[in-house]
């Protein structure tokens, strides 16, 4: 099947298999490596992108369901204009990456969330902060500084 | 003593941050190399089984496969340090067992293949319980073990035996005696990325090339050399980012020479990626065990002795997770003034799935045994737990029975800071009716903080390249696993050198380039890697000062490096301009020096005793719990740690070690536990094996002891494991202050909670 989406910016028609996962087609196809396969079952997000504004595990969601979409990966937040968004530049400010390979699943579920507060014109507290994270997996951090992280993200929309 | 310095002891960002916080770091899954197949494993379906036949022709019909290898195909020697793990099998002694594997253009391919492979089996009952497999009537295991002649049963596959100290008159003077058994179970690493490795094989050269994760490169080269029949200088290891390490890789895995033997084969390149699913059916696991601990005090609460026994279920081979009493040893041999001490332990084969090295490497299983038994012994005495702990605290300049010499100690501070911090007597005080009971539980943990002498070097060399340009490139044998090392390494170089964080590159992935190390294990890449780079910096300062004397016509001094200039009283010249005249003038040297750094611990004698570290690593813990008596849900509150860090070098690096520590030890307490039935794993998947998330952790309040051990570099330990060694043994300690009933297996779930409760009211 055909189908036409952007990604990061770019408008990209490609022919898929109908059975192809959104996670597979950025990977294999788009050779853009930095979204991760972690479990490939919806449980652990190092695979997060961000579809239409919203996170989702991008090994549960099917290529073709892009079709007339916009698709942001890792790459799409520090590419273009050679400097880190603030939700990386927090990341690291804050200590929050160590083997790095949750990382751009995080970053990417922090960048969503950060979005739609900010349309909202919301600030959450740290609660609503680490529900955020829930469906993120991390072994080497305990969490912690990236609940830090993202809460600095939040802050900074008041200023 | 403590040297006021700019670099070290303030927050540094990683340094190699960006390219992980932007996706263009290059994990094993993300290489792609021209003309890569695609390798998948045939495992047996059956953990104990004989292999009648294996027929694979339907599967080598099958379009885009390139070839297919079985046990017969291969010629290759067992692996494991015990050489009784076969490559490929011929028999299925577990559910991991390898009977073929593929490689084919595409991993679709290559699994239909798989699939397509017909092997008949005749199936056999197995032994899971090493009590078991003890018994005389049961069937040998492991065809290769050795355990008939070492250990007088065919089923052991490792044994220890260590004893100082007269046991018998230390036994009379005990005024109380606590004898327990303790269960622990198995549980996995759990990287975030899953075991991958890429195989090319160059038949002009005879040279083959590994991406490999592993984390100790120079000891695995030497293994997949073995394994394979080959040179070890043939194989070149290169480690792309590693994404998640904690012990897993410690060890080399069947699949790994498989893909070798694949890419020999095919003649192209060929890369395995685990599934999650193969992750953790297949990754080595924390050892399990069954300790018998008994331990005696004398009327003031003195400890007299500790009597060990362990059976360890060792699975079908053996692996890493056998060797663990070297550190088990440790804690119960010097952890707390101890006058006597005796251990004994069997790893025993079974038709499980073998264990490995994990963080902490028996020592949270160690000292979950006997900090329940300390507060046990305190109850019996009706002393109080932080007293009796406080009584018999280690202290500097203490030389153990084992032979570990404390030329540091923060034993004692780490162990009044957390009762301090916690407010421990205060809580344990408060009333604590209704529903929801908390309680404090105290541990304490002793671990390896200058590297451990366990091979004959325990070193890590160091090459340094200072360019034209006033930058410097270190070229170090040890191993960045995300923990921070490279970090740490850049820190030392701004500190000693005064050259700016972006004119450092480190260069430490590949075999072909790098000196040698051990790798990175038992916290000690800090220490030996930072040593080792110290003492290159020495040697390259020498020849820097020697022609920038040479220059300024003054004298060889104390020279003060800052801001890429070199200075000595009024005189001042930058450093890459040296690096030019020592290139460029006669007599046309490099700026290059290499420097290996041997730690000055020792290897242990045959009775296992030695001061096998550098230094030594102390902490303590004190974990809030609250336990829902209604459900029996444990939920940890507050966490207080306290460590001997010796000194801090990177404060953020350090706070995320603990951070992350206390997540894994609070899994392993509460949550983590692989379930076994005959042999095959019932939950192989996130939803079945439950990792904390953001919504479990509890803050982590980190009071770090400097010691300044003048072994360490700038007067650091190691750090890294041991946030998690405790952690288990102070949360059992908390539900049991908080309930009453102890649980003396892990993790302490819901369901054994409210068993032990509905028992302790039965009583009443």
């Amino acid at each position: 099947m055909e189908i036409t989406f952007k990604i990061n910016g770019e408008t990209i028609i490609q022919d898929v298999r109908p059975g192809l996962l959104l996670l597979d087609l950025i990977r294999d196809h788009l050779k853009l490596k930095g979204t991760k396969p972690g479990c490939l079952e919806g449980e652990c997000g190092a695979c997060t992108v961000i579809v239409e504004g919203k996170a989702i595990n991008s090994c549960m969601y099917l290529a073709v369901n892009t079709h007339g979409k916009e698709v942001i990966t890792i790459e799409g937040l520090s590419d273009k204009d050679k400097t880190l968004d603030d939700v990386q530049e927090k990341m690291l400010e804050h200590g929050a990456v160590q083997c790095g390979f949750c990382t751009s699943g995080m970053v990417m579920t922090t960048k969503a969330f950060s979005d739609k507060c900010k349309s909202e014109g919301t600030v959450p507290d740290r609660e609503q902060v680490k529900k955020s994270l829930e469906g993120n997996l991390c072994r080497c951090t305990g969490y912690i500084k990236i609940i830090d992280a993202a809460e600095a993200v939040y802050k900074n929309h008041n200023s | 003593m403590k040297k006021e310095l700019k670099v070290i002891g303030k927050s540094a960002r990683k340094l190699d941050g960006k390219q992980r916080a932007t996706g263009k770091a290059v994990y094993g899954h993300d290489i792609q190399l021209p003309k890569m197949l695609h390798g998948s494993i045939l495992r047996t379906k059956h953990p104990h089984a004989e292999i009648i036949s294996i027929d694979t022709s339907k599967a080598l019909a099958l379009g885009g496969v390139e070839c297919i290898i079985t046990a017969e195909d291969v010629d290759v020697n067992n692996i494991s340090y015990k050489r009784d793990h076969p490559i490929l099998k011929n028999k299925a002694n577990c559910e991991r067992d390898e009977i073929a594997a593929v490689a084919a253009r595409t991993k679709e391919i290559a699994d239909k293949a798989i699939a397509l492979i017909e092997v008949e089996y005749k199936v056999l009952d197995g032994i899971y319980d090493p009590v078991e497999a003890l018994k005389e009537d049961a069937s040998r295991i492991n065809e290769f073990g050795k355990g008939e002649k070492q250990f007088g049963n065919k089923n052991i596959a490792d044994s220890f035996h260590y004893e100082h100290g007269d046991i018998e008159q230390q036994k009379a003077k005990s005024k109380i005696v606590i004898k327990k058994r303790y269960e622990l179970p198995r549980v996995t690493h759990a990287c975030m990325a899953t075991s991958n490795i890429t195989a090319e094989f160059n038949e002009l050269d005879g040279r083959l090339t590994l991406w490999s994760s592993t984390q100790v490169p120079f000891l695995y080269q030497r293994d997949i050399a073995h394994a394979l029949k080959m040179e070890p200088s043939n194989i070149r290891i290169i480690q792309p980012i590693i994404g998640g390490g904690f012990g897993s890789k410690l060890d080399m895995h069947p699949f790994e020479p498989i893909c070798a033997l694949l890419a020999i084969k095919a003649g192209k390149p060929v890369q395995i990626l685990y599934s999650r699913e193969e992750e953790f059916i297949l990754s080595p696991t924390r050892q399990p065990m069954i300790i018998d601990l008994t331990t005696g005090a004398d009327e003031n609460g003195e400890f007299t002795f500790r009597e060990v026994e362990i059976i360890k279920d060792n699975g079908a081979y053996t692996s890493l997770g056998a060797t663990t009493p070297f550190v088990m040893m440790q804690t119960y041999s010097s952890l707390y003034k101890i006058p006597a001490c005796k251990f004994d332990s069997l790893a025993v084969y079974t038709n499980n799935p073998f264990a490995g090295s994990f963080r902490g490497y028996g020592n949270p299983q160690a000292t979950f045994s006997l900090e329940n038994n300390i507060d046990l012994m305190a109850e019996a005495l009706e002393m109080d737990k932080a007293e009796i702990r406080l009584l018999n605290v280690n202290y500097k300049d203490e030389v153990t029975g084992q032979g570990l010499h404390y030329k540091t100690c923060g034993a004692k501070a780490a162990l009044e800071t957390v009762i301090e911090k916690s407010k421990y007597h205060k809580i344990i005080n408060e009333a604590n009716k209704g529903r929801y009971k908390r309680g404090v539980g105290l541990a304490s943990m002793l671990h390896v903080g200058g590297g451990a002498k366990i091979y004959r070097s325990d070193g890590c060399g160091t090459t340094l390249k200072l360019d034209d340009y006033g930058y410097l490139t270190i070229v170090t044998g040890s191993n960045e696993i995300g923990q921070g090392s490279e970090t740490v390494l850049a820190m030392i170089a701004m500190e000693e050198l005064g050259i700016s964080r972006d004119k450092i590159k480190v260069i430490n992935t590949d075999t072909d380039v790098k000196p040698w190390d051990v790798g990175v294990h038992a916290s000690r890449t800090s220490f030996v890697a930072g040593n080792s780079l110290l003492g290159a910096i020495g040697l390259l300062k020498e020849m820097l000062i020697s022609k920038a004397a040479e220059l300024l016509n003054v004298d060889m001094d104390d020279w003060v490096y800052e801001n890429g200039m070199m200075r000595f009283n009024k005189h001042e010249i930058k450093i890459d301009k040296v690096v030019r005249e020592i290139h460029f003038g006669t007599p046309h040297q490099l700026c290059t020096v290499n420097y290996f750094y041997e730690p000055p611990s020792r290897f242990q004698n045959k009775e296992f005793k030695g001061d096998v570290s550098g230094n030594y690593a102390f902490a303590s813990q004190a974990i809030e719990v609250e336990v829902d008596t209604a459900t029996g849900k444990v939920n940890v509150l507050n966490t207080h740690v306290s460590q001997d860090v010796g000194r801090v070098l990177n404060p953020m690096g350090l706070q995320g070690q603990m951070e992350g520590g206390l997540a894994t030890g609070i899994g392993y307490a509460l949550t983590e536990e692989m379930i076994y039935e005959e042999g095959v794993l019932k939950n192989p998947n996130f939803h079945g094996y439950k990792l904390l998330t953001s919504t479990d952790m509890p803050p982590v309040h980190f009071y770090p002891i400097e010691t300044y051990d003048e072994a360490g570099p700038y007067g650091s330990k190691g750090a890294g494991e041991a946030p998690l060694i405790p952690t288990a043994a102070a949360i059992g300690n908390a539900v049991s202050d908080a309930i009453g009933v102890r649980i003396y297996s892990l993790p302490v779930t819901a369901e054994k909670v409210l068993r032990a409760l509905s028992e302790k009211n039965k009583e009443k």
